[in-house]
């Protein structure tokens, strides 16, 4: 099957004789430029055009037309050819359109010679250009392979050319316009151009353009115009979505974690050769120090200089190649947070601004960021699969390694710290499922927690109060139980039809803030009972707790802390990664300082609510 | 086309173009030779294993093998454990892939072994070999063949080194016994 190419995507090809078929639905130039290398034009001669259709391994139409089939071999062009750019140009002085902007987007395909597609590309999001390098088949390790490109030039064919590096550019952007236009006046029926866009066929509306994007995939995020190809040598420039997947959302999901593996292995790579330099200067150092007759002297101060010098030579290896790496990552970062969608974006991501309740719940959701030591500013998101698959326990305890900021908060700091990450965690959830799918209760016994919930409250997002003292805490705890106990019945007996038609078959999520206030015994077996069974029937918990406070329990409540994911209100390194184990710092999702994103985001969602429960 | 090498053959990394090669592949083939006797047509499981030792200055710093497929750094990855061989002649059954330049500065020679994990002698092990690929084009850089093998169960195979700026490859094929490649470090140490 034909691979879809997004815009930067690139894909190998295994056939060197190609077709190239371009639908554009208005007439075009089509060609084909050459480049060494360096990436330029050698000469004149290193373009196939209408008006000199033929080069070694390029055969291109001679006259502008909606559809093009150009023929190319690449075994038989020239050896210093290491780029082919296809490229669509208008046709300028014949009353057509004068940009693509105002015609349907153009789609290639490059098929091999029996017809079959390798790729297909559809160039879209174009303006006001008139001339575009579609898709570029480059040469990479003795291979060629293809990248969608869609670089588009609103000088027209004069600024590619010149781009290519062509002196004489304008000259030959004359000619070839020159050679179409006469083209067109001599062909006994020339395509009339279209009078206006409704006498389009198959479009149903007849107002705008016909958006041939695909519907799964959000619009290729503003690019650097600077997306051509790389020299050679150089690694490729970062594309958000270059990754495995069936819709953008899983590609992203999926560059996500290899950039948080890529980072964790190539800190592993740092860390071991610099501690490989240690060990080997200290045992160095101690040869040395072991011998009596080398251990004072001039040959001694010798070794040891020898000794630190090849230390720090190793050491400056290992950064130089981590900074490498770190830097292709940090523009990899920086192409991709941008693009992620609501999920997995952080609070200060425009999408948030741009909030719109969504329509199917994602796959993942970002639970904070998660950081290095050797390169704090490189934070990749920490995505988590939805539905939760544990529960979360934002911890409001003042133990482990604190940062200053934190060390200078008090106990009830870190817990009104906790009690807002536990919102902001909420109201993640709330907003990127859609109305209805997800229900948050709240268990606040002492009702410490009532500042935090504020916002939750005061737009609605709370169907019902806090659960307050020890009645509270009793009568959630004891319908979510009955919840669970029904569905997973209703499962095993697969009868899920005969659950109660009340029930609320949405998600459910309970926030218990202040544990273990208000608890006796049988809350505490209970929630226990929900941590375990609930994730399996959409029964989540997200506990707000210092394990100090509930010492008393002893190791009975153990398995529970076991059970859940910690996430901390302030930056702390308890996360281990799953590859080499390093510990990385987490930070919450806490909304920026004076941001009012989270409360505009819930008052939205309460608009959108009451719209779909009139 | 491939070298077959001969023991102690050393051959530089280099590509003709005088690129360095990126990525390279071990790949290790065999199959189980047919037992002598009444059924002639079984054959015994014969489990063979490849591993990469990776040495630092003489000292072992990682280990890629199967119960450890990725080095902690990512750069030698082994793709998965095959426990019975292949069924006929041809590609590889294990396979081990170097990403040169991502190789931690401090690692100088890495160093590909086979052992039999069953342990089966070599002898009873038919049209087994173990070559080198430039894995960015599917070309086979060097060859060489284990059949003809004696009674020992493992082969130190070949090792990529540091050399200058690039890497080189030296075929080694000292046979071992042993059914990992741990039995197999005080055979290894002479060879670095």
């Amino acid at each position: 099957m034909a691979a879809e190419l997004i815009r930067g995507q690139n894909h190998p090809l295994s056939d060197t004789r190609l077709e190239i078929r371009v639908s554009a639905g208005q007439p075009v130039v089509a060609g084909v430029t050459l480049n060494d290398d360096q990436g330029r034009m050698r000469d004149a001669a290193w373009i196939a055009h209408p008006a000199s259709p033929r080069l070694p391994g390029i055969e291109v139409s001679p006259q502008a037309a909606a559809d093009h089939r150009l023929a190319v071999d690449l075994d038989a062009l020239p050896a210093d050819v290491h780029r082919a750019n296809v490229l669509l140009a208008l046709v300028s002085g014949v009353g057509g359109p004068a940009s693509f902007g105002a015609v349907a987007a153009p789609a290639i395909a490059v098929t091999g010679l029996d017809g079959t597609e390798i790729v297909r590309y559809t160039v879209t999001d174009l303006t006001s250009e008139s001339a575009i390098v579609a898709v570029e088949l480059y040469r990479r390790n003795g291979a060629w392979k293809v990248r969608a490109l869609g670089q588009g030039y609103a000088g027209g064919l004069a600024a590619m050319l010149e781009d290519q590096g062509l002196p004489q550019a304008r000259q030959l952007a004359g000619t070839i316009n020159e050679a179409v236009v006469s083209g067109m006046t001599r062909a006994v029926a020339a395509p009339p151009p279209p009078a206006g866009q409704p006498g389009q066929p198959g479009q149903a509306g007849g107002t705008g353009r016909i958006n041939l994007q695909h519907p799964n995939r959000p619009a290729p995020s503003a690019q650097p115009a600077a997306a051509a190809a790389p020299a050679p040598g150089q690694p490729a420039q970062p594309v958000a979505g270059d990754a495995a997947g069936h819709t953008m959302e899983e590609r992203l999901y999926n560059q996500v974690w290899g950039m948080f593996e890529d980072l964790a292995r190539t800190a592993a790579a740092y860390r071991s050769a610099v501690d490989f330099a240690d060990s080997r200067m200290e045992r160095e150092l101690d040869q040395v120090l072991s011998d009596p007759a080398t251990r004072v002297g001039p040959a001694a101060d010798l070794a040891r200089t020898g000794a630190r010098a090849k230390h720090s030579q190793l050491v400056d290896q290992a950064r130089g190649a981590f900074e490498r790496d770190v830097a292709q990552l940090v523009a990899e970062s920086e192409v991709v947070e941008p693009a992620l969608p609501l999920a997995f974006a952080r609070w200060d991501n425009p999408v948030w601004q741009a909030y719109r309740v969504p329509g199917e719940a994602p796959m993942a959701l970002r639970l904070g960021d998660l950081s290095l030591p050797e390169r704090v500013d490189l934070r990749i998101p920490m995505l988590v699969r939805l539905p939760l698959q544990r529960g979360l326990w934002v911890d409001a305890g003042r133990h482990g390694t604190l940062s200053p900021e934190a060390a200078a908060l008090d106990a009830d700091g870190i817990r009104g710290l906790a009690a807002e990450t536990a919102t902001a965690v909420v109201a993640r959830l709330l907003a990127v499922h859609p109305v209805g799918a997800f229900t948050v209760q709240v268990i606040d016994p002492a009702g410490s927690a009532a500042a935090a919930l504020a916002p939750l409250l005061e737009t609605g997002a709370l169907r019902e109060a806090p659960g307050l003292g020890h009645a509270g805490v009793t009568t959630v705890l004891d319908r979510l139980t009955q919840r669970v106990d029904l569905v997973q019945m209703a499962i095993r007996s697969r009868a899920v039809d005969a659950l109660p038609p009340d029930l609320d078959m949405a998600e459910q999520l309970l926030v218990v803030h202040d544990f273990p206030h208000g608890f006796d015994d049988r809350a505490v077996t209970q929630l226990r009972y929900l941590a375990d069974e609930g994730p399996s029937v959409g029964v989540h918990l997200v506990m707000v707790a210092d394990r100090e406070d509930a010492r008393g329990y002893g190791p009975v409540l153990d398995p529970l802390w076991r059970s859940l994911l910690r996430v901390t209100p302030v930056p702390d390194d308890h996360l281990v990664d799953p590859w080499v184990g390093h510990s990385w710092t987490y930070e919450p999702p806490l909304a920026p300082g004076n941001s009012r994103v989270v409360s505009q985001v819930l008052e939205h969602l309460a608009v959108a609510r009451q719209r779909s429960t009139p | 086309m491939g070298i077959d090498l001969s023991k102690g053959q050393a051959i530089s990394l280099q590509k003709q173009d005088g690129g360095s090669l990126s990525a390279v592949r071990m790949g290790l083939g065999w199959q189980a030779a047919p037992r002598r006797g009444l059924f002639r047509s079984r054959t015994q499981e014969i489990d063979l294993d490849a591993s990469a030792v990776l040495f630092a200055d003489k000292q072992p710093v990682d280990v890629v093998f199967f119960q450890h497929l990725v080095s902690d750094d990512g750069s030698v990855r082994h793709t998965g454990d095959n426990l019975v061989g292949g069924a006929g002649q041809g590609g590889d059954d294990e396979a081990i892939l170097v990403d040169l330049p991502r190789v931690p500065v401090h690692v100088d020679t890495i160093v590909f072994t086979v052992n039999s994990f069953t342990g089966q002698s070599f002898a009873e092990v038919e049209n087994a070999f173990c070559r080198l690929v430039d894995e960015t084009n599917g070309q086979e850089l060097a060859r060489y063949t284990l059949t003809g093998g004696g009674a020992y169960t493992a082969q130190v195979m070949a090792k990529v080194s540091r050399h200058g700026a690039g890497w080189v490859m030296t075929a080694i094929g000292t046979p071992a016994t042993g059914r990992t490649f741990q039995d197999l470090m005080p055979a290894l140490i002479p060879h670095l």
